[in-house]
């Protein structure tokens, strides 16, 4: 094919400005038009290999125009904005524009990976099951031949390649209520738009493209004396102006969701060459509307015949869309081969536009003299009652030969005649594109007359118009839409007068009458490889191997072949597949049936998902000492939602070096910690102490005011759930902490007890973890330490006892003191108001000055109590019991609570189970989280033991030491094993020891 | 899907949670039986239909109620709230 650009005059290349871009396609510099996409820049550049297929890496070209299209799928833009498999006839080009080709290797004209076209029998139908099907290996999941195979056939296989950087990109998700949303601004959305936005209603309009308008905006026709394009501009400005209607472009809608609510991603910045950073480059909008008129047109769909892949063969609408909206001639000679009278329009509106169009093929015989008077316009020889035997040409299209053919039978005769043409546009019929409100559910019915599927009856509140309901052309267009927009209307419950009800006559319309039905050809049978799915590559022999292998049903012919399921979702092939398959089963198509769409309509970039959960949008919390942590020097780490410090790091020092200094610090003399972040619970009323008691293991009853009990939580099935402590401040209320990450969870366990379980409960929760600011003082020095600021109470051993709990006052502020200890040290936890927890933090700082108090971070936190043996979230990970982690004591035998009966489960009483130990380094090597725990040596490991959980260095023991589950853990004491970590390359010879490292009696921390 | 809470009117389903089959009732405190427990925890009818199901508005008011929606249609018939409040939210 050698597409060039035609003159452009009026009428030809009505897209176009006159301005010329510069873009940049495989590293090579090309000039496009403002105006072109990239497919119909690349075109008029004479470009006609724009990428490799799936499969067998054949040569393919432009096939659409549209979001459709099957082949022509590019990588754009570099580096962390790099994106695969876009569709080439999206993208509006602009200035600086840089694209590549994919699937190919090394280039796109030349690609070593086309052999895979020899090996085609291999490749068929259900490849992947009759090839590595079979006794899998010992050990493994696969077949040794997958095994052999794997590397070499993922390499092989997939489209373009994404990128591991980050996208530097930000998008925003939107949240729109409407009274109607119209999907679609060609004639009959832009009808419905109108007549609804008159009415006063709320009204959103989505159109997929950059400009309203849709089919309008190349048809030939006329309106009210006006030509269709400007005439669909001059409505679109006007119903732009109005104050209850929003105009989308650029907008697809992806979903169609229960309530009416639409999902639909919007491109603000994606046609930019100069981007402005500060908005966003996509929107996904979340539309609700009480009612909806569907007007999403119809999507051609080819012929199927010999060699139909070759670029240079693409749609015929497209082609003549090519020629009308962007100046390109899709060749220099074009052969049109049709089954109905709109490949007979494309061939009049190409040649009008000055293409060379050398022959009509048509299936039919039977063809309207009004029709023919269309070829004779545009001096092309016509062949009815023919169709095309084979292509010409490997890497393009060198001429067609046609053969006489029998409608009603499908046979080719045995003439042959030759054609030279360079392109074939090609219609075979018309598919509405009802994929929206087949994802709701709504089952297409079989149109035998229109040979088309429609949406079938709404199972929501929607209204379909135009080619979408299988009204096809100008006048039933406006006419549908008017019809179902007063159907919205109607659901939405606004009151019209009666005049305002009837449809008119519309818009006076001067145009060609055409026959929209197709004759019922799919398939021009002549052997050679004919593809169905051109982006997956699947053949007409294809669809009928899965009949002959019984795979009948659609849903078994779409996964058996992979018909319809690449990046296109088989817009243009799934209708053919299904007929195909049916002429193969002896049915007719309405009892073969069609498989419901899913979302998305076209791929939809993840970052547009994500939204602004993601990169610098993303939500944080932060304590009431945040700056401060920050002031200090200290690296903030993200744990969960929240920002808390690593290290306060020295000058010079290193993260372990800075945490082992901390640890030493606070077991020599004292330490604070922001333990802010804590999840905390205000829990009131008569029954709180009863609630307490039910939700967990250990006694709450009895617990007197003014002290802290810590408490562990089960789920009902007898997992460890959470644990905290929970201080009773008087006679009916406590406050109770809860892990950090497991704040949400817990409060919502609880709400679920006291609504639904024990409503006659009397208690109330609220959630004050933000109420309260936390620090924790450790260490020998601590009690030092708070006697040097703390009034208004007494710290000593009597006056606050290990578990006890005082009111007091630090630098004016008003304080509760707890004696509780993470560390194993004598420690003290802190809390007050939250807008005090900065003063309070230098006032705990100031005050241990002379005690040289340190700052600890969360590595030193975390150090502390593995050392200690204390477990936190890696060891409560919902796989684990009370007995499992050496809290057998924390469970009370004397009453029940959420988890007890299902504790008692048999296997939870297994000794080989896995049980809580620590394990230490014995070679110096660190010890990885997550190694396995095995007898055997790095190269025969042997079957996995257990695994570690959390790991330090430990100052106290002088080594890499680490929390783990083994099994049968509690009498391996002194076992020596390796900690394996393939993933890491480590193997790090251990020795089991109890988790109580340090003072294992708890003098310390009771001293 | 959305639904209506009875403190707050009808509300996108993102912000609530779902807790759960309402019909399964947890067994009295004092019931000890592990079959009991393991019928409340475990057993579960998935009905194609109406069911009975326990939804919290989470990133609302934390109303817990008893949704009766149509598993196949996900019609959502009713929003009823749960709780020692639901006397008030009625």
């Amino acid at each position: 094919m050698s597409a060039f650009r035609l003159n452009l005059r009026d009428g030809v290349g009505t897209n176009l400005s006159d301005k010329s871009i510069s873009f940049s396609f495989d590293g090579k510099s090309y000039r496009g038009i403002e105006g072109d996409t990239l497919a119909s820049a690349l075109l008029a550049n004479g470009l006609s290999i724009i990428g490799r297929s799936f499969k067998y890496h054949r040569p393919r070209g432009v096939f659409t125009a549209g979001s459709e299209e099957p082949n022509a799928l590019v990588t754009l833009h570099s580096g962390g904005r790099t994106e695969p498999n876009i569709r080439a006839t999206e993208v509006e080009l602009f200035e600086g524009l840089v694209a590549r080709s994919q699937n190919r290797r090394p280039s796109v004209n030349f690609d070593l990976m086309a052999v895979n076209q020899l090996a085609g029998k291999a490749f068929s139908a259900g490849f992947y099951y009759k090839t590595f099907m079979g006794p899998a290996l010992r050990g493994h999941k696969a077949t040794r031949f997958w095994w052999v195979c794997e590397q070499f056939i993922r390499r092989a296989a997939g489209l373009g390649r994404g990128t591991t950087i980050p996208d530097p990109d930000h998008y925003a998700r939107m949240n729109a209520f409407c009274d109607i949303l119209v999907v679609g601004s060609g004639a009959a959305g832009l009808a419905a738009a109108r007549r609804v936005a008159a009415s006063g209603v709320r009204v959103i309009v989505c159109e997929e493209s950059a400009r309203a308008g849709g089919a309008l905006a190349s048809s030939p026709d006329f309106i009210d004396g006006e030509p269709a394009r400007e005439w669909s501009a001059d409505q679109i400005a006007e119903l732009s102006a109005m104050d209850n209607v929003s105009i989308l472009t650029r907008t697809t809608v992806q979903g169609y969701f229960d309530d009416n609510t639409f999902f639909a991603i919007e491109r603000v910045t994606d046609h930019l060459a100069h981007k402005d950073r500060t908005v966003p480059r996509q929107r996904a909008w979340n539309i609700r509307a009480k009612s909806a008129v569907i007007a999403t047109g119809a999507l051609e769909r080819p012929m199927v015949f010999a060699g139909n892949d070759r670029p240079g063969i693409m749609l015929a609408d497209s082609a003549r869309r090519y020629a009308v909206e962007f100046g390109t001639a899709p060749g220099r000679a074009v052969a049109v081969f049709t089954n109905n009278d709109t490949g007979w329009l494309a061939a009049r509106d190409l040649a009008k536009a000055g293409v060379i169009v050398t022959a009509i093929v048509d299936v039919r015989t039977d063809i309207e003299a009004s029709i023919r008077v269309l070829g004779e316009e545009c001096r092309a020889t016509i062949h009815s009652g023919s169709a095309i035997r084979s292509v010409k040409g490997m890497r393009g299209v060198n001429g067609i030969v046609i053969a006489t053919y029998n409608e009603l039978t499908g046979e080719l005769g045995a003439d042959s005649k030759t054609i030279a043409c360079d392109c074939v546009a090609v219609s075979g019929g018309w598919s509405p594109a009802f994929h929206l409100t087949s994802q709701q559910g709504g089952k297409p019915v079989w149109d035998t007359e229109l040979q088309a599927f429609l949406p079938g009856d709404p199972l929501q509140k929607w209204h379909g118009a135009g080619a979408m309901a299988g009204e096809f052309g100008l006048a039933q267009a406006f006419r549908s839409g008017e019809e179902a927009a007063l159907k919205a209307l109607a659901d939405t419950g606004v009151a019209m007068p009666k005049q305002a009800a009837k449809i008119g006559s519309g818009p006076d319309i001067d145009g060609d009458e055409i026959d929209y039905a197709p004759a019922p050809v799919f398939e021009i049978n002549s052997g050679g490889k004919s593809f169905v799915d051109l982006q997956h590559d699947v053949t007409a022999e294809d669809v009928r191997l899965a009949h002959r292998e019984g795979f009948v049903s659609v849903e078994h012919l779409k996964r058996y072949t992979t018909l319809g399921m690449a990046t296109d979702q088989g817009k243009t092939s799934n209708v053919t597949g299904l007929a195909i398959m049916a002429a193969a089963s002896n049915k007719p198509i309405a009892d073969t049936g069609t498989t419901r769409f899913r979302p998305p309509y076209t791929p939809v970039a993840m970052g547009a998902i994500a939204g602004e959960k993601y990169g610098h949008l993303a939500a944080e919390r932060l304590t009431p000492m945040h700056d401060i942590h920050v002031e200090s020097g200290a690296g903030m780490y993200a744990n969960g939602p929240w920002m808390r410090p690593e290290t306060y790091n020295l000058p010079g020092e290193t993260v372990e070096q800075a945490y082992i200094r901390e640890t030493k610090a606070v077991r020599a003399g004292v330490g604070i910690v922001d333990v802010s972040t804590l999840g905390k619970i205000d829990v009131q009323g008569p029954d709180a102490a009863e609630f307490l008691n039910r939700v967990y293991t250990n006694g709450f009853a009895k617990l007197p005011v003014g002290k802290a009990r810590y408490g562990l939580m089960l789920r009902e099935d007898g997992f460890l759930f959470d644990d905290g402590t929970t201080w009773r401040f008087d006679e009916h209320r406590y406050l109770m902490t809860t892990t950090t990450a497991g704040a949400g969870r817990v409060m919502e366990h609880l709400e679920y007890y006291r609504d639904f379980v024990w409503p006659d409960l009397k208690v109330a929760l609220a959630s004050v973890s933000d109420e309260w600011a936390g620090v924790a003082v450790a260490g020998p020095k601590s009690r030092e330490l708070l006697k040097v600021c703390v009034k208004k109470c007494d710290v000593s051993d009597k006056g606050l006892p290990f578990m006890g709990l005082v009111d007091g006052v630090i630098a004016d502020i008003p304080v509760k003191i707890a004696r509780l200890s993470f560390s194993g040290e004598l420690a003290f936890e802190v809390y007050c108001g939250a807008h005090w927890g900065s003063a309070l933090w230098h006032a705990l700082m100031s005050a241990g000055r002379k005690l040289d108090v340190v700052p600890y971070g969360l590595e030193a936190l975390s150090t502390l109590r593995i050392e200690k043996g204390h477990v936190a979230g890696p060891e409560l990970n919902g796989r684990t019991t009370p007995h499992d982690l050496g809290l057998s004591g924390m469970v009370s035998s004397k009453k029940n609570f959420v988890g007890s009966v299902l504790l008692q489960r048999e296997t939870f009483s297994k000794q080989d189970r896995l049980q809580l130990v620590a394990v230490k380094s014995l070679d110096g090597q660190r010890i990885r989280g997550g190694s396995h725990l095995v007898a055997g040596s790095k190269d025969e490991p042997g079957i996995s033991q257990g695994h570690t959980t959390s790991t330090c260095f430990s100052p106290e023991l002088g080594c890499y030491i680490s929390l783990a589950l083994l099994e049968g853990g509690y009498k391996r004491h002194g076992e020596k094993l390796f900690a394996t970590n393939p993933v890491r390359d480590a193997h790090v010879a251990i020795e089991v020891l109890s988790h109580h490292m340090v003072d294992p009696e708890g003098g310390r921390m009771r001293g | 899907m959305r639904l209506t809470c009875p403190y707050c009117g009808p509300r996108d389903h993102q912000e609530f949670t779902y807790r759960g089959d309402a019909t399964a009732a947890r067994p009295a405190l004092d019931n000890t039986s592990v079959d009991d427990h393991n019928a409340y925890v475990y057993d579960r009818s998935n009905p194609d239909g109406l069911h009975r199901e326990l939804w919290n508005h989470t990133s609302g008011c934390r109303t817990h109620m008893i949704v009766e929606r149509n598993t196949v249609t996900h019609d959502v018939v009713s929003c009823e709230p749960v709780g020692p409040f639901a006397e008030q939210l009625k």
